[in-house]
């Protein structure tokens, strides 16, 4: 037997990704992070340990069995490593790109306790891309049953959900109301984070298990849920509609011209492309002097693509401090390399407008941290007497979303107090056969939380219409921190398990 | 769902036409009061345009469309009989509600007369005693003329120049039918903002109650972007997915109309290169 690795053998160092400069990728919508080439994905894979407790895979919100794929890369078996990956994640070029690895597999990596953590979300992405470029797929051998199933919303979590179901067997069918499926993968996060091709290119795969999509289908107004489970004969339906309504402050001026939430934003420059107006007709009429409010995700996605379209200048005014900034630190990072202003601490209290009802400056307080408040952050306190002004010609809100009132309106549905939908630990709704996840059960999350939740909805879901659950042998043994951290019974893991429901504990 | 086909075009005047779209399942699902977002190509914009009416039985929705910016002046050029909409999605809105009213009016202006028809119908089906008071600018913009005379009780034809009807604004119209009916229940009217406002003041003194139906910017009209956000008394509501139906006496019109300006020389930029690109296609094959 080879002599099992050890810290000390391993490449010391992680390998670079090749980026674009700054001062050039702002000029353009190209990837900022060129992906790994082939040397560079198996001098990575060497650095992981293959540890016999893989505190990666717990970190996992999907729980990928990670150390078996990166000794399939390191092995040169490409597609071994995509086969290995797609059991548990059908997204790998999405995931690879977005996840927050920093805070999931790879913050607990065992590598990480010493050097840099193995670049685990990288090597998924080279899988993941070398899979779109070469055409590879993962069929599984389907044995078709009688079930229709519904999937109401394209984003992660009815994709994963999709994914599941016809691997099941079902006859799958996704509606999505936007003229083209993807949820906030394709209109949310811009084409130098994710490019809308791969996005594209993931779903054509799903496309491939059978799975239908419908767009231009606004569910709740075209039918009802309880239409689907009666007339149109679907057996089980997950809902799976994202949490998309925005945000304001109330402070006044909100209705100034030139004043939107970053949804409006994203949604005009990607999936309407809007920066490419006049090819495209929707306007985007960018600012020159563009200031976002909030520093999520979402944040600084609206900055780097105001950037991008041509803003002089763009700050970033957040009320905490960047501690406490929920994007990804990444982000942030290349947010500030790209020559963001940010203004940490700071909080905006009133929009001034010009004589033609457009926003010309921002009238702010600075703050100072003050008690921790009910989400255990210090809260922010105003300091008095210290307002000033920021002139802009933009503001963009970024401070987060709340639950889409569609289907409350329309349908039986049990809401929670926020109008989030209720759900049980299976995911089940209030009506028979209606399963729910992602964003809009739990509030705006990530990427793989919303698959690891359209997954766990479809386990239930072939529970309810008693069919065999087809992945749990590609489960790897469950314990505990991921379920701490992402709510995810890991016990529905266990290759042990039979029967749902089971509840967390 | 469908292909969107649109199976019948009829012209009304210079500027306005309407386009009959196949979609069965929008056809059995629509109600008076909600709206659809279109897109006409790949590359269009997503635009909102009310459901003037609908047939359960042919599986067909109607749409009346004034072509005033780049989008619809295009669709008035390219949408014939046999050509497909690129995307068309809804019904969107909250359908109006049709209460009990015994007696309405039903206010349509230049454009606002075609979604004002639905909404006729409906009152008229539910027992109601109908007024309809429609305005257009001359007797040559009339259309559907016989198809609000088949559900209202009573039509009162406006035109600004009076070259049909009595003269002068809906306004007028509402004034003449208060003082004619003491016990009027409800007011709905729909049109430009401008004229909406208008008849939310007429019937004000009178504590009628007014509906209007709001035209905000819209994207995708799902409640995700926000751009429709109108100002309610003192809330904010996403006129999208809260509306497009409110309370004429609470909207803030002046905010709403300020809002509505704010792409304007974007538009006004799109609709030039459009009209510049027609120019010189139309030169090349001439
Ligand atoms: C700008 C931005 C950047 C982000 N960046 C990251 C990141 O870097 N990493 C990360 O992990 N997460 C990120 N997130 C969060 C992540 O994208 C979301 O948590 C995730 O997409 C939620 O998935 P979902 O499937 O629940 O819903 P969504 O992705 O929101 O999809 C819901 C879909 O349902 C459709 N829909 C809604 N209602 C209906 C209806 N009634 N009928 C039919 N269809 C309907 C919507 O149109 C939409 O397509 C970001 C979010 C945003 C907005
Ligand atoms: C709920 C609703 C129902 C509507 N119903 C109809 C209808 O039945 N028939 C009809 O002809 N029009 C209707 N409209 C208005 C129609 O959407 C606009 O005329 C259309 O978007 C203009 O596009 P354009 O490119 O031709 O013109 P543009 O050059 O883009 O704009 C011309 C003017 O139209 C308004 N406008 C532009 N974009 C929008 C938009 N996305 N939403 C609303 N207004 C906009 C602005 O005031 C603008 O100044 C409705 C609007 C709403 C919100
Ligand atoms: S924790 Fe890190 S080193 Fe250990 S198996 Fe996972 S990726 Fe490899
Ligand atoms: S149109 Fe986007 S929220 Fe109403």
């Amino acid at each position: 037997m080879a002599k099992r690795k050890t810290i000390r053998t391993i490449p010391q160092a992680r390998t670079p990704m090749p980026e674009q400069a700054p001062e050039i990728r702002i000029t353009n919508f190209e990837e900022v992070a060129c992906g790994y080439r082939l040397e560079d994905a198996l001098l990575e894979a060497e650095r992981c340990l293959d540890c016999p407790d893989q505190p990666c895979v717990r970190g996992c919100p999907v729980g990928i069995d990670i150390p078996g794929f990166i000794r399939k890369i390191a092995e040169k078996n490409f597609h071994g490593a995509y086969d290995v990956i797609t059991d548990t994640n059908l997204l790998p070029s999405v995931c690879g790109r977005v996840c927050p690895q920093e805070s999931q597999c790879e913050g607990v990596c065992t590598v990480g306790e010493r050097l840099e953590p193995v670049a685990i979300g990288r090597l998924e992405r080279f899988i993941g891309d070398r899979a779109i470029a070469e055409g590879w797929t993962n069929l599984p051998y389907i044995e078709r049953n009688r079930h229709k199933v519904g999937v109401v919303g394209s984003g992660p979590a009815g994709m994963a959900c999709a994914a599941d179901m016809a691997k099941a067997g079902c006859e799958v069918t996704v509606f999505e109301a936007f003229q083209e499926p993807g949820g906030v993968l394709k209109y949310g996060i811009p084409d130098f984070r994710l490019p809308n091709s791969v996005v594209d290119a993931e779903i054509e795969k799903l496309r491939q298990l059978g799975i239908r999509f419908e767009c231009n289908t606004l569910v709740g107004r075209l039918f009802t849920l309880e239409q689907m489970m009666g007339e149109m004969g679907f057996s089980a339906v997950f809902v799976g509609t994202g949490a998309g309504y925005p945000s304001f402050m109330g402070i006044p001026g909100e209705s100034l011209g030139g004043v939107l939430s970053a949804n409006e934003w994203l949604t005009r420059c990607n999936l309407m492309h809007g920066r490419d107006f006049p090819a495209y007709d929707t306007p985007l009429q960018p600012g020159k002097h563009v200031a976002v409010i909030g520093a999520g995700n979402t944040a600084m996605d609206a900055m780097r693509v105001a950037l991008r379209v041509g803003a002089e200048k763009v700050t970033c005014v957040y009320r905490r401090s960047a501690a406490e900034a929920p994007a990804r630190a990444e982000e942030i990072h290349h947010a500030q390399q790209e020559g963001i202003d940010f203004q940490w601490l700071t909080s905006p209290v009133e929009l001034i407008g010009d004589e033609q009802h457009r926003v010309r400056a921002m009238r702010c307080e600075r703050m100072e941290l003050g008690e921790p408040d009910a989400s255990g952050r210090r809260r922010p306190v105003p300091v008095a007497g210290s307002a000033f002004e920021i002139e802009c010609d933009m503001v963009v809100f970024a401070i987060g979303t709340n639950a889409n009132p569609i289907l409350g309106q329309t349908s039986g549905l049990k809401l929670d107090k926020r109008g989030y939908i209720w759900t049980d630990d299976t995911l089940a709704t209030s009506i028979a056969g209606v399963f729910a996840g992602g964003d809009i059960v739990t509030g705006a999350a990530t990427v793989i939380q919303a698959m690891g939740a359209g997954r766990r909805a479809a386990r239930a879901m072939k529970a309810y219409l008693g069919l065999r659950d087809t992945d749990a042998v590609y489960l790897a043994a469950p314990t505990d921190p991921a379920e701490r951290l992402f709510g995810i019974p890991r016990r529905e893991r266990g290759f042990a398990r039979v029967h749902l429901p089971e509840t967390a504990s | 769902m469908s292909d969107f086909e649109i199976v019948a075009r009829s012209d009304f005047s210079d500027v306005t036409f309407s386009l009959e779209v196949r979609h069965p399942l929008m056809a059995r699902a629509a109600k008076p009061g909600q709206f659809v977002i279109v897109m006409e190509h790949e590359h269009g914009e997503r635009i909102p345009l009310t459901l003037a009416d609908f047939d359960r039985d042919k599986g067909t929705i109607t749409l009346v469309i004034q072509a005033v910016g780049k989008t619809t002046r295009e669709m008035q050029q390219n949408c014939r009989v046999g050509t497909r909409l690129h995307a068309l999605v809804g019904p969107m809105g909250i359908p109006s509600h049709i209460g009990a009213a015994k007696k309405v009016i039903c206010v349509g202006g230049g454009l606002g007369v075609a979604p004002i028809y639905p909404q006729a119908r409906a009152y008229k089906e539910s027992g109601a005693y109908v007024i309809g008071v429609l305005g257009f600018r001359n007797k040559g913009l009339i259309f559907w003329e016989d198809k609000f005379r088949a559900c209202c009780d009573e039509l009162i034809l406006c035109t600004d120049d009076g070259s049909a009807g009595i003269k002068g604004l809906v306004t007028e119209g509402i004034k003449q039918s208060i003082s004619a009916h003491a016990d009027i229940d409800e007011v709905v009217a729909i049109g430009p903002p401008i004229m909406m406002k208008g008849c939310a003041e007429a019937t004000r003194p009178f504590g009628i109650k007014t509906m209007v139906s709001l035209n905000p910017v819209m994207v995708d009209g799902t409640g995700m972007c926000g751009g429709c956000r109108v100002k309610i008394g003192e809330v904010v509501k996403f006129a999208c997915v809260d509306g497009p139906d409110f309370d004429g006496h609470l909207v803030d019109f002046d905010d709403l109309m300020a809002r509505l300006g704010r792409f304007r020389p974007t538009e006004k930029a799109a609709l030039e290169a459009w009209q510049e690109s027609c120019r010189l296609r139309g030169g090349a094959g001439h």
